[in-house]
């Protein structure tokens, strides 16, 4: 039987503004991630998916503030619990994050081990400098990532080295959830393999349970996670497999997404790219209806008017007025 | 494509980089054959030399050896009324739009340099007119931008307002250096189909300069492959990437996620 690792329900985060407007970056998410299952987020920048990794930590510094709704990890509704138990107890422990450019976040004056060092000081005191230093070798040499590593300095090594050792050095307390937030987009095509394998590594060798894996890479997230969400503004429009996004999406808005997809394969050449008109609504002012119908093409009147909740089909989820055979329809008539 | 007119060529391009043995070979005599209206990319991964090719093809660096003739004539770049010249006709668009604008500018102020670059005396009207239209080429709104400072923009904004600059100066060639690796995929759609229609009413080259081979493959016709400072391949885009000959090149394509078949990440 599988467990639920990661359980969201009704989680709202706002942004709150000189103005002391709230503005919900993530408005009323749900959703589940089973142990040993990973889950792709994508979505246009702006839609809110780094501000969902980042609540998902419990942590909120200004301007974010928490709103509503619950995060539970095994049950364990982490919004309960005090700052210091999220410190010690959370965070590296159940739940890592690896921000967006996070090798730029590495300290230039430090070598690689004594980020270790650190971490260990705070989550396992009792081991000495001695065991820290063979417990990261062992780590790195499982990874395949070179120990020599350790004793470098950030700056000797190539961006998407570093971004190995972020990796490495933020899972090296087997947390349970790895999110990780555009961990490839800095890097060339080459150096985006290596992190990927990584991450695959770190599955099958159970250092860590599951992964978040959010980027607006199609392909990217085809090939690496088993379910894939699609979020815009604020909420999510659709759920399903991997499989089913890219080939068979039923929300207009994820039809368009994977519409632009662009890989060396035959047939892409001379193939009409979907460019989505206008730009995604202030989140200041959402619209009353569903959030897609100004650049949605086959938007209604009653679209506009009012917003519909999560219908669940077969197993998936999406957030649309239309039911999957009228849109299915609408889609086939397009291709003709 | 042979049939159109060569606008810059350039044989035995070589850069290089320190004295001694600290000497590195960025650009390894490079050959190259740019057409009127044709759409080349030069692929490579990271360190390859394609930024440091695309600054020489600018007349940013200054090539260490080789030749380049731009409309048949070799290129003079010596004084500063040769360099505005040729700047007239060769523009870029840069990989990091928050790093290519001037912070202390509001948008109006970079869009009229423009129009001083081209050197056309216009009345305010004018020049407000010309703005706008460029604005609404890629789909921006110039009265509600006008007023803005680079850093109030979005980065999707930012590398259209780019493009907005390249329609007001109608280069005949474009450099486009990895134009679209910092924005999303909704936005590399219009920015590349924005791109595309520039060349067909200007019959504008372009050149790219990326590392993924789906995009080169999506819009080029014309791929040079680049390894270590050397082209290792050239070609057709449908012959380069359906047919590659060179193990580099293969390796380049399968490094890239596909959709319908299996990714070996081996």
């Amino acid at each position: 039987m599988t467990t639920n690792i990661l359980e969201v329900s009704g989680l709202k985060t706002y942004y709150k503004t000189r103005l002391k407007e709230k503005v919900f970056a993530v408005d009323g998410v749900d959703f589940v991630l089973e142990e040993g299952k990973t889950l792709g987020i994508a979505g246009e920048s702006g839609c809110g998916k780094s501000t969902l990794a980042l609540s998902l930590m419990g942590f909120y510094f200004p301007p974010l503030h928490y709103g509503s709704g619950s995060i539970q990890i095994h049950g364990r509704d982490i919004m309960k619990l005090s700052k210091e138990q999220l410190r010690t107890q959370i965070s590296g422990r159940e739940i890592a994050y690896i921000p967006q450019a996070a090798m730029n976040a590495l300290n230039p004056t430090l070598r690689i081990i004594r980020f270790i060092e650190d971490i260990m000081k705070e989550h396992r005191p009792e081991l000495t400098k001695k065991q820290v230093w063979d417990m990261a070798v062992e780590r790195f040499e499982t990874l395949n990532l070179s120990p020599k590593v350790l004793r470098s300095y950030p700056n000797e090594l190539s961006g998407g080295m570093k971004q190995r050792t972020v990796i490495a050095i933020s899972t090296i307390l087997n947390p349970k959830v790895l999110i990780a937030d555009e961990p490839t987009s800095a890097l060339d095509v080459t150096s985006q393999k290596a992190v990927i394998k990584l991450m695959k590594d770190l599955l099958d060798k159970q250092f860590i349970r599951s992964l978040v894996f959010i980027t607006h890479e199609l392909p990217l997230l085809y090939h690496v996670t088993d379910d894939i969400m699609v979020m815009y503004a604020g909420e999510i429009v659709e759920r399903g497999t991997a499989e089913q996004m890219i080939f068979d999406p039923l929300h207009p808005y994820t039809k368009k997404l994977m519409g632009s997809i662009i890989v060396p394969e035959e047939g892409m050449k001379g193939h009409k790219l979907a460019a989505i008109p206008g730009t995604p609504p202030n989140l200041k002012h959402v619209p009353a209806g569903c959030r897609f119908a100004e650049r949605c093409s086959y938007a209604q009147d009653q679209c506009r008017e009012n917003n519909v909740a999560v219908k669940e089909v077969d197993g998936r989820q999406y957030r649309c007025h239309f039911d999957t055979g009228t849109l299915k329809e609408w889609y086939a008539n397009e291709q003709s | 494509m042979s049939s159109r007119d060569l606008l810059i060529r350039g044989r035995g391009i070589t850069k290089v980089f320190g004295y001694g043995a600290a000497k590195t070979t960025a650009v390894d005599t490079v050959d190259f054959d740019f057409h009127k209206g044709e759409i080349i990319s030069i692929v490579g991964e990271s360190g390859s030399g394609k930024t440091t090719l695309a600054k020489i093809i600018m007349g940013l660096l200054k090539e260490s050896g080789g030749s380049i003739d731009y409309k048949g004539q070799p290129r003079v770049l010596r004084r500063h009324a040769d360099r505005k010249k040729y700047w007239k006709d060769i523009q870029a668009i840069f990989q990091d739009p928050f790093s290519s604008f001037n912070l202390f500018q509001r948008v109006e102020k970079l869009l009229l340099s423009c129009i001083r670059l081209q050197g056309l005396k216009l009345t305010k009207e004018e020049q407000f007119n010309k703005m706008k239209e460029a604005c609404s080429f890629v789909n921006l709104k110039f009265e509600e931008l006008y007023n803005k400072y680079p850093f109030e923009l979005s980065g999707g904004q930012m590398q259209r307002l780019m493009i907005a600059r390249i329609f007001m100066l109608h280069p005949k060639v474009l450099i486009a250096d990895e134009p679209t690796s910092m924005v999303d995929a909704c936005s590399r759609s219009t920015i590349l189909d924005m791109l595309l229609k520039l060349r067909d009413e200007n019959e504008m080259t372009i050149i790219f300069i990326t590392h993924d081979v789906g995009l080169a493959y999506y819009v080029s016709d014309t791929i040079y492959i680049m390894e270590k400072g050397q082209i290792v391949e050239r070609g057709p885009a449908e012959d380069i990437i359906l047919n590659p000959q060179q193990a580099y090149t293969r390796q380049l394509i399968s490094d890239v996620p596909k959709i319908h078949t299996a990714w070996d990440l081996g």
